[in-house]
């Protein structure tokens, strides 16, 4: 039988890929995959419960509203939604973009948005209109994983912020950006994920807010705002965006669908000041001309419906319980010597463990207890968070997670208990053999703010 | 010819069997092969039965397909198989077994010794610990004893080091051993049969040998084949690995990692089922020595089906 002509030619062998090794870009030197790469590859077999992803729940998006809306878009917009739209994306889904933040208190000009192929699109765009090889990066310690590959590729110079339990420490950001100074240098943007932080669940102080909104605008320098979970707040005071305190100047805002709807749909956004829009615009031309113009439809035929607001509440709900089996979980099944943090929303639990326990390690001896996280070294670019780990808890139900931390503590209490034996020091007792109530000690997140840390 | 390709499997390397096990199927589909692939899973052992393959292409690493488990099911069910046999599965996948029968054999391997947790837990091992400087000398290397790739091997610069990197080590086995460091050329020579493929050199890019990572990512480590040794180094480097292949007896084909020292060559371990990917080494000497990937293939299932292993 001759050979279909697509399939990529057997031929292609090991001096092959030395040869197309010879036309990379630069850029692929820092474009990093490792080990721990082949243990997220386990992690996706179907007995593991994976406290690992970042999965929103859809399982309770009502169907028959996705088949009502799909089938409408069928039958009254078959050919539009069937054909490309503008690079900035329809004025319709713009105009449900800005009540979704119209629900935060913001008041974007619709003219400041475009539609982006979901949030990470936005956080690609912006770097590619911002940043150039070697220009500084500054960004929250630990950040958002998914951030990282992109500063990485645009060949950024990345400087971590550390994190404590009031969101990213300013004081900190200030010293930074006065040894920048020092070298003749600014930092071509500051991203930061304020609210129910990914991966550290902690939300920025309002008082931070504040100061990193001034310290923007004083120094002219450009806050990216990533905010896929505000809307998921489930106990606390909302705080107010870093765009609403700034009013859109200085701050660069990256909204998603992603969370309050589906992740599915591709659907993002950006708000950003006009100069900087403009490049933004041009470059979303050359990545892929517009976002798709069906599952705009579809947002548009949603919001039409009204409800939105009632379906975040849902999962709202949903994620509370989920937190809170969580929480409760880590009490009772961690070593004394594990803390974490309490978000008040968004899908995210920080712990960081003895640092003698390497958590990409750690992961495959959960592996083989059936049972998955994030080892925290996937939110760093130096190596840093070694003995940290994110547990994701939006996509399982509050027994799998139970069970999932209780095997992760199994795994972690033996580690204490082993690393105990070897230096000769006490032996941890296990958490649940104290009978801890589920207020206490461990839930200090980092350092809790402290003097001059504000 | 029915040929099975078995792949997957719940080993911590199943990404990189799957991408051995998608090639293979690819080169033998092009030879004219009906191939049957499989999925290592609970309904192995049915399939296998049921649908009675000539022979079993076995493309997968690490605990349960290059440790002897597959080769046995295979052998029970009177499959023939590619690689080596049961039992020298079992001593590859072992770094201490294998080394104590590199040993016997008078092969070198760097000095080391191994620990389960047993002896730390139960028999109060840390305190043997404090012989290893002079045994051993630093930095030394954890490495678990049973395990593939980079996953679990760390450095010990000094004393310090050594609880975390056996902590993390026992992560994977609960054997681990602790091996002297040999600073060296990084080579691997692959055999196929009994023939030595020419000798691959693995250089890493920032000439950063810690670095266990790196080996393992295209652009960040170069690989030269063959290798640039006079003549001498080739023999003995050659001799060595034949040896090992021997000592521990491989058969079909097998992939053997060394250090060549100033001293000279050095075995670290045998792979008993070396990866099959577009970047992993047993392609790239095949190739070197003027094999396409597809004459790999067929030569490996020619010395599965040869009489001798029958």
């Amino acid at each position: 039988m001759p050979d279909p002509p697509h399939r990529r030619s057997a031929h292609a062998s090991s001096s092959d890929l030395q040869r197309y090794a010879g036309l990379f870009a630069e850029r692929t030197q820092v474009m990093r995959s490792s080990a721990m790469r082949d243990l997220m590859a386990v992690t996706a077999r179907p007995d593991v419960i994976s406290l690992a992803g970042g999965l929103p729940d859809t399982s309770t998006f009502p169907a028959q509203t996705f088949a009502a809306q799909m089938t409408r878009i069928a039958q009254e917009s078959a050919a539009e939604a069937l054909q490309y739209g503008p690079t900035e994306g329809f004025r319709e889904t713009v105009d449900c973009i800005v009540e979704v933040m119209g629900a935060e208190g913001m008041l974007p000009d619709p003219e400041d948005v475009i539609v982006t192929t979901g949030g990470q699109q936005a956080i690609d765009l912006l770097c590619k209109t911002l940043v150039d090889p070697g220009d500084a990066v500054i960004c929250e310690a630990p950040t958002y994983p998914g951030a990282i590959p992109v500063f990485c590729s645009y060949q950024a110079d990345t400087i971590q912020i550390e994190c404590d339990g009031d969101g990213m420490r300013i004081d900190e950001l200030e010293a930074t950006l006065e040894r920048l100074d020092g070298e003749g240098r600014r930092p071509k943007l500051i991203y930061s994920v304020p609210s129910f932080q990914n991966p550290a669940g902690v939300t920025m102080s309002l008082e931070r807010r504040r100061r990193l909104v001034e310290l923007a605008r004083s120094r002219e320098l450009l806050v990216v705002e990533d905010n896929p979970y505000g809307l998921l707040r489930f106990s606390g005071d909302p705080l107010p965006p870093l765009y609403q305190l700034d009013g859109g100047d200085f701050v660069i805002y990256i909204g998603t669908f992603s969370k309050i709807l589906s992740p599915g749909i591709r659907l993002g956004w950006a708000v950003a000041p006009p100069p900087v829009m403009e490049k933004v615009v041009l470059g979303k031309q050359a990545s892929d001309l517009c976002t798709s113009t069906l599952t705009q439809y579809f947002v548009r035929e949603y919001f039409a419906e009204g409800r939105w607001r009632e379906y975040i509440e849902s999962l709202v709900g949903i994620y509370r319980e989920r937190r809170d089996a969580m929480l409760d979980a880590l009490q009772r099944h961690f070593p004394p010597q594990a803390t974490w943090t309490e978000p008040e929303g968004g899908l995210f639990v920080w712990a960081t463990l003895p640092p003698f326990i390497d958590t990409s390690d750690l992961l495959a001896k959960a592996l083989r207890e059936n049972v998955a996280f994030v080892p925290g070294q996937a939110a760093y670019v130096d190596g840093r968070g070694r003995n940290s780990m994110r547990l994701n808890f939006s996509a399982g139900s509050a027994d799998e997670i139970r069970e999932g931390i209780r095997r992760i503590g199994k795994v972690i209490g033996e580690q204490v208990e082993l690393y105990g034996a070897l230096t000769g020091e006490q032996p941890a007792v296990p958490a649940v053999a104290k009978q801890k109530s589920v207020e206490t000690e461990n839930v200090v997140p980092f350092r809790k703010a402290g003097e001059g840390s504000a | 010819m029915r040929v099975a390709v078995l792949k997957g499997g719940r080993s911590l390397e199943r990404g990189v069997s799957l991408r051995s096990g998608a090639r293979v199927e690819d080169a033998l589909e092009r030879l004219g092969h009906d191939v049957l692939p499989l999925e290592a899973d609970g309904n192995l052992v049915k399939q296998l039965a049921s649908e009675r393959p000539d022979v079993a292409f076995v493309a997968m690493h690490g605990p349960g397909g290059e440790d002897g488990t597959t080769q046995e099911l295979l052998e029970i069910l009177g499959i023939p198989f590619t690689g080596p046999s049961v039992a020298a599965c079992a001593r590859c996948i072992d770094k201490v077994l294998a080394k104590h029968e590199l040993r016997s054999a008078g092969i070198p391997t760097p000095d080391w010794f191994a620990f389960n947790e047993t002896a730390f837990r139960e028999l109060g091992a840390a305190d043997a610990l404090s012989g290893l400087e002079e045994r051993l000398g630093f930095p030394l290397v954890v490495k678990p004893s049973r395990g593939g790739s980079a996953l679990g091997v760390k450095f010990a610069e000094n004393w310090f080091d050594v609880p975390e990197a056996l902590v993390s080590a026992f992560s994977y086995d609960d054997r681990v051993l602790l091996e002297r460091f040999v600073d060296g050329r990084e080579l691997a020579v692959s055999v196929l049969g009994s023939e030595p493929l020419p000798i691959v050199e693995a250089i890493p890019e920032g000439g950063d040998s810690y670095d266990f990572e790196a080996r393992y990512e295209i652009g960040r480590t170069s690989f030269v084949c063959p290798a640039g040794l006079g003549e001498a180094e080739t023999a003995a480097v050659t001799e060595a690995a034949l040896g090992a292949y021997e000592a521990l007896g491989c058969s079909g084909f097998s992939r053997v990692d060394l250090i060549l020292a100033a001293d000279g060559p050095q075995v670290l371990e045998v792979n008993a089922i070396p990866g099959l990917t577009d970047t992993s080494l047993l392609p790239q000497a095949a190739e070197a020595a003027g094999m396409s990937f597809e004459q790999l293939v067929e030569r490996i299932l020619e010395l599965a089906l040869a009489p001798a292993n029958a």
